[in-house]
Parts: structure tokens; C-alpha cells; sequence
């Protein structure tokens, strides 16, 4: 076997065995919480330790990344500071420069109001994604500018079918004509759902998709854009709805300014329930282990876990898929011309 | 109290029931369907099958809907208790 290829295995045998170190002590986790609390092992909370923004990056029992805390108040202006600061030598929930920091919320101990800008969890696997999408499109990018002409190599022959899928069959048939002015937003849409979702699914990375804030933003997006480039023929259906009797138009109007906003608000809650119910279901199987305190059961929802991580991957695309397609359909609907 | 919070939690694992029943249902159609129009027509496999995993995933997190809200039942009951 070549130094190479000898390399490479290494490589792979490393990046499994972190896994499974993460995902262990996620589990060690759980019990010693079991055991040091002296009551029963309460799987609620764990799950909801780990499908919550935190205000510290806990990749593993123990080993917590301290995230900058931004916080405005009227007495003190702006502060900024580690989040490490709440927390003493023993773990223990601390009161620092008159802050408290208690289940994940910040509160000024004399009980003045206090803004928090935090970089949670949440926000730091925001900038985890951008970097990625920034590193894989400008290498695709540069990917195209050497080889025109010629077939793609690397990166960009792993991307270009997506891409392609993406355009031809997604976003072309559903708007139409001026299709080229929105795809880059939606091409943008689906690739930072689809490595968000799939950096959520990594032991020890955050529900970055599955939050509903997060969700709530890109819904944002895909209102904003609809109701801008919103043609005549959109707006008139709305207000003046063509087809029915005059004096049902009133009552139609209503239903359909109702319609505006239901198709956002679908879109956000169906990302968000998807993928947090998707975690939901992997940690409240890991939990069986735990409540049923046996190794063959450990062994059982291991397999049943393993299962259901792959059906995660496929969410996880579709998922993506389905909210690029929605919003590219209610953009098409927008910009239709008369007919 | 305490007995509220029981058939709070037993009301979530009946919702949980049914939801699955319901997905079920959606979901079976949905193969069945599917399954049928490939019979019809082999060559049209890979846009049914296409399909068919979107809608799939349409009625699943209808079903999931189902597993957040029993989920926020049970952490309110046991937190509760």
C-alpha cells in the first residue's frame, strides 16, 4: 500500500473515532447526571439541553467553548465578555459584574432590564455554515474559471449536479422567464439549509435549523421577496379577485391577505418542527438506554438510532429542497403576468 | 395537581398514537399510489419516486408536529410533578 493511501485510512480512522468519542460522552453526560442528582434519569431535560441555544458551546460532558456575551443595559452601556465568567471552578452559576446567567437567560441582579446580543451557539454555527458555503463557492468559482471548457474537477463536480437540479427542475419551471434574477438567492437558500441541517445531525454541533428564530428570518426573506416583486396580476387577485360574484369579493379579501402571511409562517414552522422533532426522536431513543438501565437495550437503540440518522440525512436534503421549492413557487405566483 | 399532570402525560402518548395512525395512513397511501403509477408506467420511475419523497416528507412533519407537541406536554407534566 502507498504512503498515501496509508494516510488517508489513518485520516478516516481518526475522524470515526471522534465521533464516537462525542457521542459517548454525550451519553456519559446523561448518566452522570442520572447519578450525581440522586433522582431518576429525566430525559425531557437532557433533550431539551440539547436541542436549545446555549450560551456556551458544550461539545462534550465537560468541554464547554466560552462564547463572547454581548449585552446592553442602561446603567452599564455595553459590555462584552466570555461566557466563562459565569461560572465558577465547580460549574456552579456564578453572579458576574451584577449579571446572572440562569437557564440560559441573563438577568442584572437588581432586576433592570438587559439586552442580550450574546454569540450563542446558535449564532456561532450561523458563521460555522457561511464559512463553509463562503470556502466551497469560491472554490467552485475558481473551479470554473480554470477549467472552461473542459469537464469539472473536484468540488465543483460534486456541486454542479445539485446546482443544475436545482435550477432546472426546481426553480425554472416554478418561476419562469426571469428565473436568473432569484436564483442566486435561492441557490444560496438551499445549500444554507442543507449544510446547516447536516451540521446539526454532527455529534456535539448545535440545532442551528431546527431553532425557530433562524427559521423565522429565511421565511422573512421569502415574504419580503414575494410581496416586492409582486406583478399587478398578484396584487389584483388579492384585492379585486377575478371570477367570482361581486359581493363575494369582501370576503374573499380577508382570506387572502390571511393567505399572504399563512405561506411564510408554513415555511418556518415546517423547517423548524422537522428538523427539532428529528432530534427530538434520535435523543428520546438514546434516552431508552438510560431509562431502562440495560445493555441490550443500549444495543437495540443503537441499531433503531443508526436508522433513523440515515432517514435524517434524507430530511435533511428534502427539507431544503421543499423550502427552496415553496419559496421559488410563491415568487412564480408573484411575478405571473396577466393571462 | 399531580393527578392533572398524569393525564396530561397520558394524553400525550394517546396524541403520539394517533398521530401515528394518521401518518400512517398518509404515508401509505402515498406508497400505494406510488407504487401503482411505476406498475403503469416504469418508464416515469425516478420523477414518481422523486415525488413521492417529497410528499412523504410533507405528511411526516405533520406527524412530527404531533411528536413536538407531545414532547412539550411531557417536559410541562414532568416538570410539574
Amino acid at each position: 500500500m502507498t504512503k498515501d493511501g496509508t494516510l488517508k485510512i489513518c485520516k478516516k480512522l481518526i475522524i470515526c473515532g471522534l465521533i464516537c468519542l462525542f457521542s459517548m460522552s454525550s451519553l456519559q453526560r446523561a448518566y452522570a447526571s442520572d447519578a450525581s442528582e440522586g433522582e431518576g434519569f429525566n430525559p425531557g431535560d437532557m433533550i431539551n439541553h440539547h436541542i436549545k441555544d446555549a450560551h456556551g458551546w458544550e461539545i462534550t460532558h465537560g468541554v464547554v467553548v466560552p462564547l463572547p456575551i454581548i449585552l446592553y443595559s442602561e446603567p452599564d452601556g455595553l459590555m462584552i465578555f466570555s461566557s466563562s465568567n459565569f461560572f465558577n471552578n465547580g460549574h456552579e452559576e456564578v453572579a458576574y459584574k451584577g449579571y446572572l446567567l440562569s437557564h440560559e437567560h441573563i438577568s442584572r441582579v437588581d432586576g433592570q432590564p438587559v439586552y442580550d446580543f450574546s454569540i450563542t451557539k446558535n449564532v456561532l454555527f450561523i458563521f460555522i455554515d457561511a464559512t463553509i458555503m463562503l470556502l466551497v463557492f469560491f472554490a467552485i468559482a475558481r473551479g470554473y474559471k480554470k477549467n472552461v471548457g473542459k469537464a469539472p474537477k473536484g468540488v465543483q463536480s460534486l456541486f454542479e449536479p445539485v446546482i443544475i437540479y436545482i435550477r432546472d427542475e426546481v426553480v425554472k419551471p416554478s418561476i419562469g422567464d426571469n428565473y436568473q434574477k432569484y436564483l442566486p438567492y435561492l441557490l444560496t437558500l438551499f445549500f444554507f439549509i442543507w449544510f446547516g441541517n447536516l451540521l446539526g445531525l454532527i455529534p456535539g454541533a448545535a440545532n442551528m435549523t431546527g431553532n425557530i428564530a433562524i427559521t423565522a428570518v429565511l421565511a422573512l426573506g421569502t415574504f419580503f421577496i414575494t410581496n416586492f416583486s409582486g406583478k399587478r396580476a398578484y396584487w389584483s387577485h388579492i384585492f379585486w379577485t377575478p371570477g367570482v360574484p361581486w359581493w363575494l369579493r369582501p370576503i374573499i379579501l380577508p382570506v387572502e391577505l390571511i393567505g399572504v402571511l399563512t405561506k411564510p409562517v408554513s415555511l418556518m414552522v415546517r423547517l423548524f418542527v422537522s428538523i427539532t422533532a428529528g432530534h427530538i426522536v434520535v435523543l428520546s431513543l438514546v434516552s431508552l438506554t438510560f431509562i431502562f438501565h440495560s445493555w441490550m437495550v443500549g444495543f437495540g437503540s443503537t441499531v433503531i438510532v443508526t436508522l433513523i440518522t440515515i432517514i435524517e440525512l434524507l430530511v435533511a436534503t428534502i427539507q431544503a429542497y421543499v423550502f427552496t421549492m415553496f419559496t421559488s413557487l410563491y415568487i412564480g405566483m408573484a411575478v405571473e403576468e396577466h393571462h | 395537581m399531580l393527578m392533572d399532570m398524569q393525564f396530561a402525560v397520558m394524553g400525550a402518548g394517546i396524541g403520539a398514537g394517533l398521530v401515528a395512525i394518521g401518518a400512517g395512513i398518509g404515508i401509505g397511501q402515498i406508497g400505494g399510489s406510488a407504487m401503482e403509477a411505476m406498475a403503469r408506467q416504469p418508464e416515469a420511475f425516478g420523477k414518481i419516486q422523486t415525488a413521492m419523497l417529497v410528499i412523504a416528507a410533507l405528511v411526516e412533519v405533520i406527524a412530527l408536529f404531533g411528536v413536538v407537541v407531545c414532547f412539550l406536554i411531557y417536559t410541562a407534566g414532568t416538570a410539574a410533578a
